[in-house]
């Protein structure tokens, strides 16, 4: 694990004097798909933040290819980590304008204007991820899946090497949310991107990563591959509810299931036999 | 793609252009003293000690120099903070610098600096008024480090009605009714400066904060998406964010010690641009200022000659037409940042 993309190193990291996230230590190897899991509160969302140099860490060091984040520049950092966030303030710019934005990164000094290069890159990650008839569309007037798609060209044209994704899935149908995250499955597996996920659903983030990271209350609570982080136990104990675990018959990973009161006493009924 | 792009670009700042230079053609032209186009050449080549070459040279260059370099830079100011601030409401006079240039101006009436230092005291006073107030604001309003924004707007609202209450008050207080005919007449605007030298110093001032503000036409840009993805695009949004207020501020506070409170031209010129630029900064800075100085060469010839021989506040029209047309355009297109 020498070789990491993005090294955590005992973090710990809040908004003014509360720490959110305590002591949080882990590496992420190059091709990963991690995905980070918790409940509402247990600091997912800042851990992206902080990772991506929109919070300072209060202690601790993040190292992306080895360099030290604090060390970098704004630009140097936009370089290597791109980042789909989970709001986006509206905006009248077309999808086009809005996804060549993501070059900005790359320009030189005192560049005000767009290459052909430029231009080439963002028509092909509009190609890539759908977005390409959208182009004359105003941002203000896309859906939220189209949104979605659109923030994800605009990262993919800042050419990162660390994808970052704050609950991309979030407010989409099941069409938009499968069709989300094929996509980065395809960005993660044919073109080699390494990406971090925050997801809220577990079955969702069992099914696409390779890797999951649990977080509760500002620690780790567990990290591991699906089959060791999705239990009736590490749910029960993190999320403080009743699950069933099960393998998803298709693909073998595991899923849950949600248990009602109704069915935990229906399940004692039936364990303990007829009264 | 970008072919296209500087081609329509280009097509827009010939248009704004245009405009200038036939606005500041009519201005020359108009008033008074009419002057035709046709004899203009033969005045400005032959005409030298005559009184309509004193007309043109002497009394309306002057005002047209002057309204270019006011009407640029509230614009200016306008266009930026409204795209640090993502906020269309926001103008150069927000943020409570019109209403410390108003104080600093009403105490030199009141306490007569100017008979002291000269004239000189009466754009120094509003000048040293804004900056007091920029300083005050941006200091209430830093916090860990970091310039909140939101807090600043309130902030600068506020300070801005304790600035207004402070004249009043002293214009309330007032025994001389010439301190008040010359507060009255500092806040209602004119573009009618003597002194070159500080025209100069307008002039000078406003293509320089043009020129600093295009090196952040693309940090304003991804500064729309909001400051969280702007530092995603490896913008440094601390440093861009305190840059560019000074920048709008200074901008103001020339020209508001200069001209006095000239109101909606930092609030209305940069929405209608960006009607046509959309909201791209690379295009809008230069639009914007060029737009502005046109629109307020405009009003102020307007201002001359609407109840010739008297002169109207040119703040009267800037309100009036800007205002109207602003008003109409906005119920015919959507207009977003």
């Amino acid at each position: 694990m020498n070789d990491a993309l993005l090294k955590v190193e005992n973090l710990s990291c809040g908004y003014g004097k509360d720490l959110i996230l305590h002591d949080i230590t882990f590496r992420v190897s190059p091709g990963e798909l991690l995905g980070i899991i918790g409940p509402n509160g247990c600091g997912k969302t800042t851990l992206l933040r902080v990772i991506s140099r929109v919070l300072k860490p209060d202690r601790g060091k993040i190292f992306i290819e080895g360099q030290n984040i604090d060390k970098m520049r704004h630009k140097e950092i936009a370089q290597k980590i791109a980042v789909v966030s989970q709001t986006l303030e509206s905006t009248s710019m077309t999808v086009q304008e809005y996804v060549l934005l993501g070059r900005i990164p790359h320009y030189r000094k005192y560049q005000f204007l767009e290459t052909g290069d430029d231009d080439a890159i963002t028509q092909e990650y509009l190609g890539l991820t759908g977005a390409l008839r959208l182009k004359e569309t105003r941002m203000c007037e896309l859906s939220g899946g189209e949104r979605q798609l659109a923030s994800i060209a605009r990262a993919l044209t800042q050419e990162p090497t660390l994808l970052l994704l704050d609950e991309p899935t979030a407010h989409l149908d099941i069409t938009h949310q499968v069709r989300i995250l094929e996509l980065v499955k395809r960005l993660n597996q044919e073109f080699g991107l390494t990406v971090v996920m925050v997801l809220h659903d577990l079955n969702l983030a069992s099914e696409y990563s390779s890797r999951l990271l649990l977080l509760n209350k500002g620690s780790i609570h567990k990290i591991g591959t699906p089959e060791e982080v999705v239990t009736y136990r590490t749910i029960e104990d993190v999320y403080e509810t009743v699950v069933f675990v099960d393998k998803n018959p298709l693909s073998g990973k595991p899923c849950i299931f949600l248990a009602t009161e109704e069915d935990i006493k229906r399940a004692d009924r039936n364990r303990t036999g007829p009264v | 793609m970008m072919d296209k792009k500087m081609g329509r670009w280009l097509v827009l700042l010939s248009i704004v252009g245009a405009l200038l230079c036939g606005i500041c053609i009519i201005s020359l032209c108009v008033g008074a003293a009419g002057i035709p186009i046709k004899r203009m050449l033969h005045i400005m080549l032959e005409g030298k000690g005559s009184g309509e070459y004193s007309i043109l040279f002497d009394i309306r260059l002057p005002r047209i120099v002057l309204g270019f370099a006011v009407g640029g830079s509230l614009s200016l100011a306008g266009a930026i903070l409204q795209g640090v601030f993502r906020n269309p409401l926001v103008e150069p006079y927000t943020l409570g610098i019109s209403g410390g240039a108003s104080l600093g101006v009403c105490m030199n009436i009141v306490f007569r600096w100017y008979d002291a230092i000269g004239v000189i005291a009466f754009p120094l006073s509003g000048f040293l008024g804004a900056i007091l107030v920029i300083l005050f604001v941006y200091r209430i309003s830093m916090r860990t480090g970091a310039l909140k924004t939101q807090g600043m707007l309130l902030t600068g609202v506020m300070i801005s009605f304790i600035s207004s209450s402070l004249v009043m008050l002293i214009m309330a207080v007032s025994r001389s009714e010439e301190d008040l005919h010359n507060i009255v007449f500092w806040i209602m605007g004119s573009l009618d400066e003597p002194n070159m030298l500080l025209i100069k110093v307008a002039v000078v001032g406003a293509l320089a904060g043009l020129i600093v503000s295009y090196f952040f036409c693309l940090d304003l840009n991804a500064l729309a998406l909001g400051e969280e993805e702007a530092i995603h695009l490896g913008i440094d949004v601390e440093k861009t964010k305190r840059i560019l207020f000074i920048i709008a501020s200074v901008l103001t506070g020339l020209s508001v010690s200069v001209a006095g409170i000239i109101g909606f031209v930092g609030l209305i010129i940069p929405h209608f641009m960006r009607m046509f630029t959309g909201p791209d900064h690379r295009i809008l800075l230069v639009t914007v200022f060029l737009a502005g100085a046109s629109f307020l060469i405009l009003c102020d010839t307007l201002a001359r000659i609407v109840i010739d021989p008297f002169e109207l506040p040119v703040g009267v029209i800037t309100g009036i037409i800007g205002g109207g047309v602003f008003v109409y355009a906005l119920s015919k297109r959507q207009v977003t940042l």
